[in-house]
């Protein structure tokens, strides 16, 4: 169970403007740089906040996320209560 | 006595970032009831304002989790969170001196680390914006978010033993704790609102009761309030500093666009 090396991730791109900037321009190499599992690597590299939300983790870590990506609170709130097959 | 103001007020980003999501019959009530905070902040006629604020990943991870943290610093900046809340970056200013004594005299009593940078995200700025003030901040971010926050009763021993802190001062002290009440913060469930708990938190707020929560299981708060309403830690450190004096809660309006039932209250210390 990594987890925390999802949510390690997603605050140091929240907070550090070099892992930010690395979020949105080498996603692929700035994952590497964890230990994730193929599923949670996965849903980094899509921002599938929805699955991210499902595996565990905080939502205080989702909501800059979005907001880093531009999307409105509204729509983050729509993708997290979207339903999957 | 050097206490002159026991404050706590809803911190929620959307009051400023999101100000026109909700019906004005409900954001209204939330803005009145600030600019009646502002005034009384203004007749309190503070030198130093105490911040009590929770953790909300802006400085610390699970990596190191301090239940209590005060900031030490010449001065901070803040919002972290530009962008959610549309507040613009400011220096702030911070009061070094009396938060190393503030550490000093709380640290006798509860244990608290210190940091000499931390990062003021909406929990502190959207308050000191709405109260449109510049006064020198002493800012105690307590975690109410995760890893092992301090139980309930913890908080209150900060209270008191920041109140007994500061009695020692000729300086005019006010304490401001944020947050709070129910909400399920950026959740599917974000909207949702318990006005029960809320009206009955408050009413202990108000009336110097706030013992009745200091028991209040983990499990139930969350269960009840959310995992938003672990904030309701500052509203206890703040109580606890008013020596649960009574006071008035100038609004209380659920505001489901702002993701939480916002409220203001002012207390006399005791």
């Amino acid at each position: 169970v990594s987890l925390y090396q999802v949510q390690k991730l997603l605050f140091d791109v929240n907070r550090d403007e070099r892992a930010r900037a690395r979020f949105l321009a080498e996603r692929e190499h700035l994952v590497g740089d964890y230990e994730l599992s193929v599923d949670e690597r996965r849903a980094i590299l899509e921002a599938d906040f929805h699955t991210l939300y499902r595996m565990g983790v905080h939502s205080l870590l989702l909501g800059p996320l979005a907001a880093t990506l531009g999307l409105s609170f509204p729509d983050y709130l729509a993708l997290l209560r979207e339903t999957k097959p | 006595v050097s206490l002159v103001g026991a404050f706590a007020a809803s911190h929620a980003p959307g009051i400023t970032g999101r100000p026109m999501l909700p019906p004005a019959s409900e954001s209204e009530p939330v803005l009145r009831g600030y600019a009646e905070l502002r005034a009384r902040l203004e007749v309190a006629r503070p030198d130093v304002l105490v911040v009590v604020s929770p953790e909300h990943w802006a400085n610390f991870f699970l990596d190191h989790m301090p239940s209590f943290c005060i900031g030490l610093a010449d001065a901070f900046w803040g919002p972290t969170d530009e962008e959610f809340v549309k507040i613009p970056r400011r220096r702030v200013q911070g009061a070094a001196r009396h938060a190393r004594a503030l550490a000093e005299g709380i640290a006798e009593d509860v244990d608290l680390s210190s940091s000499e940078e931390l990062a003021l995200d909406h929990g502190v700025m959207v308050p000191l914006h709405l109260l449109g003030t510049t006064l020198p901040v002493i800012p105690v971010i307590v975690n109410c978010l995760a890893g092992l926050p301090a139980p309930l009763h913890r908080c209150h021993a900060l209270g008191v033993a920041l109140r007994r802190t500061v009695d020692r001062w000729p300086e005019r002290v006010v304490v401001l704790g944020t947050g709070g009440l129910s909400h399920w913060p950026a959740m599917p469930e974000s909207g949702r609102i318990n006005r029960d708990f809320d009206q009955r938190f408050l009413d202990a707020f108000v009336e110097g009761r706030i013992e009745a929560f200091l028991r209040y299981p983990r499990e139930l708060l969350e269960a009840e309030a959310g995992p938003g309403g672990h904030e309701i830690r500052t509203w206890i450190t703040v109580a606890a500093a008013a020596g649960e004096g009574h006071g008035s809660v100038l609004s209380y309006q659920p505001v489901p666009a702002w993701s939480t039932g916002c409220a203001v209250a002012s207390l006399d210390p005791r």
